[in-house]
């Protein structure tokens, strides 16, 4: 279903169309976070891939027109480059373990501990949260920069377009 | 959007629980699904909700553009400075061990701060990017 969604971005020029399929598509990403229990992301991408994005993407369409430009010239050199990125993914994929694989690497080196651990040792249930703002704390100030850092770009950008608009006049 | 009786009713009956939602997410988040980002977007969506129904001018009277600008970065000085405290009680940088004399409520009161600056941070940011947006022009945010 979500190749199908994909496909039908991909082939869609009217662009208000792709944000709502966008929207959809992050919907059903989400189902299948929930499916594979990762309720917590799930949880941050219905709010934020099919939420804000969404509103947002929109907000942006409202500025530019409503219809994908036809390519200049027969894109097949980022056609190419697609497909060959594609393949090594999925290439990387081969050498994985198979899924709920509980001798998995990933399984053994610190996730035990912090499962074991974490209730003991700060006292919260969700060892999500635990790990994201304790274990994991300096990621974590990483990522809130990086909102920031958008963030600050964003106004950087456009305001400076304020500014010419009124030295033009 | 303003002349929709029907839709203006219904966003002043939803806009508070989306506000409480928010709120709930972000402190429940020890115990359940949630966090600081989560809640940030769900607060910044509440917003955003009442600015597509009411008008911009209308979101931007209640949440004032100073206010969400120092929101981005206050966000991240209260993570930061949730490092430095530990650092001054004699811990490492995002130690929350020393923030209290019990260790556990020492974890809880670092990871409630730093919940707290993701929230500012994040729910400051997605409005801004969309006063931003919708700012650039004047229908833009009744449409």
């Amino acid at each position: 279903m979500m190749a199908v969604v994909a496909t039908a971005m991909v082939v869609q020029r009217n662009l208000f169309a792709v944000v709502v399929l966008g929207g959809i598509y992050s919907f059903l990403m989400a189902t299948a976070l929930v499916a594979l229990d990762a309720v917590d992301v799930a949880m941050t991408e219905a709010s934020v891939g099919a939420g804000i994005s969404t509103v947002l993407l929109l907000g942006a369409l409202h500025l530019v027109r409503g219809d994908e430009a036809r390519p200049l010239g027969r894109p097949w050199f980022p056609l190419a480059v697609s497909i060959a990125a594609g393949g090594v993914l999925v290439y990387g994929t081969l050498g994985l373990s198979a899924f709920s694989d509980a001798d998995a690497p990933i399984h053994r080196h610190v996730a035990p501990r912090y499962i074991e651990q974490a209730m003991k040792e700060t006292g919260v249930p969700n060892v999500v949260t635990a790990v994201l703002a304790s274990y994991r704390g300096y990621d974590t100030l990483g990522e809130t920069t990086v909102v920031f850092t958008a963030g600050i770009g964003v106004i950087a950008l456009l305001r400076q377009r304020r500014r010419k608009d009124r030295d033009r006049k | 959007m303003r002349g929709y009786l029907v839709l203006r009713v219904v966003a002043k009956i939803i806009v508070p629980f989306m506000l409480l939602f928010a709120l709930y997410v972000q402190f429940h988040g020890d115990f359940g699904p949630g966090g600081g980002f989560q809640a940030g977007v769900i607060a910044a969506a509440a917003i955003i909700f009442y600015a597509l129904i009411f008008g911009l001018p209308a979101a931007r009277r209640v949440v004032p553009d100073r206010v969400v600008e120092s929101g981005i970065a206050a966000g991240v000085l209260v993570y930061a400075g949730v490092g430095v405290a530990g650092l001054l009680l004699g811990g490492n940088y995002l130690d929350y061990f020393v923030l209290d004399p019990d260790p556990v409520s020492g974890q809880h009161r670092g990871i409630f701060w730093v919940e707290a600056g993701v929230f500012i941070t994040v729910s400051s940011v997605m409005l801004k990017i969309f006063y931003m947006f919708a700012g650039r022009q004047r229908k833009g945010d009744d449409g």
